[in-house]
């Protein structure tokens, strides 16, 4: 027999993204949302949860899906705040995947949820080809990685609906150009919103919670 | 460790694909790989080495095709590759652009006996 060509033609991330297209379409049988949380490990992420989730307090019910390589340090602080926290450890791996997802999502009740959160591995550049599912996509920048992030790693915020620059209280520190990002980010993506904020302070926090108050209200996103 | 999991999704489709045309062996596959993705290619040869082990793909080479960063101007249309500092378009200097090149990753074709 003779070695014969064949073309294939076909993206390795497509078992992936049917999965993703999946667990999007069952959620949108519930009230549910889901938000996908990627950054760079230290940027804020479960920072910026436990914000969300003490404010949201008796308004939303929220449950949150951890990833992480090994720990469970994070799902175990969340736990603390009375909500439903689930942990992937990753096992090593650098991203969530849609699979993860999908088995995540049956240890929750789905109906007795307004708000899901993935805090995805710290990482931006794994993280972003791989759908999730979610019906939006957070990235946070801290001040101290510097502005030139979206440069760096461009996919990732491409696949952003809302970008937070976290951290913005260490400001007068670091060289962060906070007037011109919006225009880079805009440029780059002109559909994602910008938003400067403290997790700390809880400084600019009210237009994170406006906006998470918007994607709960709408109903086809 | 973004490579293991890559290497597991291009394998099951490289084999789908290999039994649908009644393959005894894939000899060689070629990768279309978008230096964006960030996928290194000798993590993906490592770990295809010992996962495709007990499979028809045992052995195959690995052929990539690393293709560069693209951006495309929003305003003037031209296409021009990253600078990784800046994203300014060369003619109108603004910096409002689209990602047209960089991100691809698929198995362009098999050689299989």
């Amino acid at each position: 027999m003779d070695i014969r060509q064949i073309r294939v033609k076909k993206d390795i991330l497509s078992a992936n993204s049917k999965t993703a297209e999946g667990i999007r379409s069952r959620l949108d049988g519930y009230p549910v949302r889901m938000i996908n949380i990627m950054s760079s490990p230290g940027a804020g992420k479960t920072s910026l949860i436990t914000r969300t989730i003490n404010f949201f307090k008796g308004t939303y019910r929220i449950a949150v899906i951890e990833g992480d390589i090994a720990s469970s340090i994070d799902a175990e602080s969340i736990s603390k705040l009375n909500v439903p926290a689930i942990q992937i450890n990753t096992g090593g791996g650098c991203h969530l995947d849609a699979n993860m997802i999908e088995k995540a999502l049956a240890d929750l009740e789905l109906d007795d949820l307004d708000l899901i959160f993935v805090e995805n591995v710290g990482n931006l550049v794994c993280t972003a080809d791989f759908d999730l599912g979610a019906h939006k996509n957070a990235v946070i920048l801290s001040v101290p990685e510097g502005d030139d992030k979206p440069y760096k790693y461009p996919v990732i915020f491409v696949e952003a609906d809302v970008v937070l620059i976290n951290k913005i209280d260490v400001l007068p520190y670091f060289d962060f150009d906070l007037d011109s990002f919006p225009e880079i980010m805009n440029g780059l993506n002109p559909s994602t919103t910008v938003l400067s904020v403290s997790a700390k302070s809880g400084e600019g926090l009210d237009g994170w919670f406006a906006w998470i108050e918007r994607t709960l209200g709408q109903d086809n996103i | 460790m973004h490579e293991q999991s890559i290497v597991a999704s291009l394998l099951s489709l490289a084999l789908e694909d290999a039994k649908t045309n009644n393959a005894r062996r894939i000899i060689s596959i070629k990768l279309v790989v978008g230096e964006l993705t960030g996928i290194e290619e000798d993590a993906v040869k490592f770990y295809f080495g010992f996962m495709a082990k007990d499979t028809i793909a045992n052995g195959a080479t690995l052929e990539f095709n690393i293709t560069k960063a693209q951006l495309r101007c929003r305003d003037c249309d031209i296409i021009f590759p990253r600078d990784k500092l800046n994203f300014n378009c060369p003619e109108c200097g603004k910096k409002a652009v689209e990602i047209v090149g960089g991100r691809e990753l698929y198995i362009e074709s098999m050689e299989i006996l």
